[in-house]
């Protein structure tokens, strides 16, 4: 990529200045779906709880499936651009924008299924660490309380890492804008003015960050997944349950980042940013997860067919050659079947490739939390306590209303914050540059040495794949 | 005393400005009356700055230790204050409330993390003097010097990367923001 900084900015602030007829027309169609699930929400509210699905023996059903998927896309922001910052990759410059958003906002979404879930949303606040009016506190040995604390936690750690790489991003916007919009991104540069001294507080900040928010994300998801784990409900109740949904929540985080990269590309005409590198990456590191992942679902089936306890073996061949088995079959298929092949063949894991595996991937993996919920809370140990579940329009609309409201969002956002990091995206260009006069002046003496080993690596990698490509 | 009116240069490079520095500080002046802006991180820039930023991890500490005793502190003293029935078990339970005082813990660091760089850098002072921000390789030089018999020496250094440094009216800077 051989752009000038004036090109950089001119290329990924047009989304920000220039409003195109296609935004409306995006606004429109995702507000529209949006107000429908409001109004399923509404009709829910009204006429209580139990115009959805749920109910004896399986009280967990949509709602909570969507929270756990939504939970699990958020792994994919805040954690892979955190591990990629540390490693300072070099590829990682135009992406780590546009995971980071899609943390916070899954999260938001995320966590709003709980009060759904509810039935009675308005009460939600008898979650919080609080003395009542009759002196009772919330019970800290419940992992719903502990979600609690996790999420709003990461949720700000998320917002806080988002926020403080965009702050020279709005002072240069603020630099060209006028009027209320001048004002308006005065106010988000929060007096940016890019000293020495700022930016040095910046860089350390960040480095801090992404070290913090690591161990955040992983603990987000184990506690998810506690809320499962520390109940005696077969299949629930395993040791191997935290780090399986972790592996699970980073899987299905990389294909919503892949889709979300697509998509980007494709309608910002952002192709000389957003280069097939980056897709390569990130598909490698799908194909990895794809493999951890059947690895995970491998053992966990493996130790309970082995075991052969009555009551785990009769949710394990319900999901296996029961009502369930379409829909565990379709699971492999998506999350294995399918990524497989495109992501393992070179030829095949193009941008169009990677992004076929990734909607096969979210696909298979909102299918893989339906199976952990509703199977095992529907074959619980005795057989008067079975039941089966089927969900309604309303649990239906809402979930197509959340995948809406999360693209709304991801638009509205992308019409406030250039979506790629532009400063970062220089800094990259610098340090290219170097490597290259570096390179070339070790070509010129003929001695490989007087590059740094690390340089020399680089320029290496960056050769093999150009020879790949 | 009256802060005098800054006297602003744009140098072309990193270099240009660095040897400007050198010269500025050969004539008297004292490093924290130089402010560097860029456009992006200077990293191969040797100075100082590092030394306010490295104050930062160990704040940061002790933002995470507060935000720990804090969350130790909410679980233990709200279990005993409404002590229930367990059974014999222990009423405030380590394996439990352990994971809220790490989350706590690290919302201490996180927050920890936000307020010093706000503190340090510094950030949400939103009048600045509308030097602007700068592009590509460019560097903005803003001497405010504590002698008004400097100004004129100044002026004439600086003309070696820009050939008319502009004296500027004083916006409502921050003083000791110099960051060279």
């Amino acid at each position: 990529m051989k752009k000038t900084p004036d090109q950089i900015n001119q290329d990924l602030l047009r989304p920000v200045v220039q409003t195109s007829p296609s935004f409306f027309l995006a606004c429109g169609i995702l507000g529209a779906v949006v107000l429908v699930g409001c109004y399923a929400w509404g009709y829910q509210l009204y006429h209580g709880i139990g115009v959805a699905g749920i109910g004896r023996p399986v009280f967990w059903g949509f709602y909570i499936t969507n929270f756990v998927f939504w939970i699990g896309i958020s792994h994919a922001g805040t954690l892979i651009s955190a591990i990629l910052r540390l490693s300072n990759a070099g590829w990682r410059r135009p992406i780590t924008r546009c995971a980071e958003v899609i943390t916070v906002f899954s999260l938001c979404i995320g966590a709003m299924f709980p009060l759904i879930h509810l039935g009675r949303s308005w009460l939600f606040f008898w979650l919080f660490p609080y003395p009542s009016e009759r002196g009772l506190w919330p019970n800290y040995r419940s992992p719903l309380l502990w979600d609690f604390f996790a999420i709003n936690t990461y949720l700000i750690g998320s917002v806080t890492f988002l926020i403080l790489p965009i702050i020279p991003d709005m002072a240069l916007v603020r630099e060209r804008c006028t009027g209320w919009r001048k004002r308006l991104y005065n106010f988000l540069s929060l007096g940016w003015r890019g000293t020495r001294r700022q930016w040095a507080c910046l860089e350390v900040a960040m480095h801090i960050l992404a070290i913090l928010i690591i161990p955040v994300a992983v603990s987000v998801h184990s506690i998810v997944s506690w809320d499962f784990a520390m109940t005696p409900v077969p299949l629930w109740h395993s040791t191997i349950f935290a780090p399986y949904f972790v592996a699970g929540a980073i899987f299905s985080g990389i294909a919503a980042l892949i889709i979300a990269l697509v998509f980007l590309r494709r309608f910002l005409h952002l192709e000389e940013y957003l280069e097939a590198v980056c897709f390569d990456n990130l598909g490698k590191l799908l194909l990895l997860m794809s493999l951890l992942w059947f690895y995970f679902v491998f053992a966990e089936r493996l130790t309970v067919w082995y075991g052969n306890e009555s009551s785990e073996i009769a949710v394990l061949w319900l999901t296996q050659r029961g009502a369930y088995r379409w829909l565990f079959w379709l699971m492999v298929v998506c999350n294995l079947g399918i990524p497989f092949p495109l992501l393992a063949i070179r030829k095949l894991r193009t941008i169009t490739g990677t992004c076929i595996a990734s909607i096969a991937v979210v696909l298979g993996m909102w299918v893989e939390r339906y199976l952990i919920i509703v199977p095992s809370l529907s074959r619980k140990f005795l057989p008067y306590a079975w039941g089966s579940y089927k969900p309604t329009w309303v649990e239906i609309t809402i979930t197509a209303a959340t995948f809406a409201a999360m693209a709304l969002l991801y638009v509205g956002f992308v019409k406030v914050v250039p979506i790629i990091s532009i400063w970062e995206l220089k800094v990259g260009m610098r340090e290219e540059a170097r490597i290259l006069s570096a390179a070339s002046e070790s070509e010129l003496i003929g001695v490989r040495s007087t590059a740094s080993p690390q340089i020399a690596e680089r320029i290496g990698l960056e050769r093999t794949y150009q020879a790949k490509t | 005393m009256n802060r005098m009116d800054p006297i602003v240069a744009t140098c072309a490079d990193p270099a240009s400005a660095q040897r400007a520095i050198k010269a500025l500080v050969s004539v008297g002046v004292k490093e924290n009356e130089i402010t560097v802006i860029s456009a992006v991180p200077l990293d191969d820039w040797d100075s100082g700055d590092h030394e306010k930023a490295s104050l930062m991890p160990w704040l940061v500490a002790l933002g995470a230790i507060l935000g720990g005793i804090s969350g130790y502190l909410l679980v233990s003293l709200t279990q005993e204050s409404y002590p229930i029935h367990t059974g014999g078990m222990p009423v405030v339970s380590l394996w439990t409330d352990g994971i809220i005082t790490y989350e706590l813990t690290m919302l201490g660091a996180i927050l920890s993390t936000l307020l010093v760089l706000f503190w340090t850098a510094p950030l949400l002072r939103w009048k600045h003097p509308g030097n602007g921000i700068v592009e590509g390789e460019k560097i903005i030089l803003e001497v405010v010097p504590a002698a008004a018999q400097l100004t004129e020496r100044i002026k004439l250094v600086l003309q070696q990367c820009d050939p008319q440094p502009q004296a500027r009216a004083p916006g409502p800077d921050i003083p000791g923001q110099s960051s060279v």
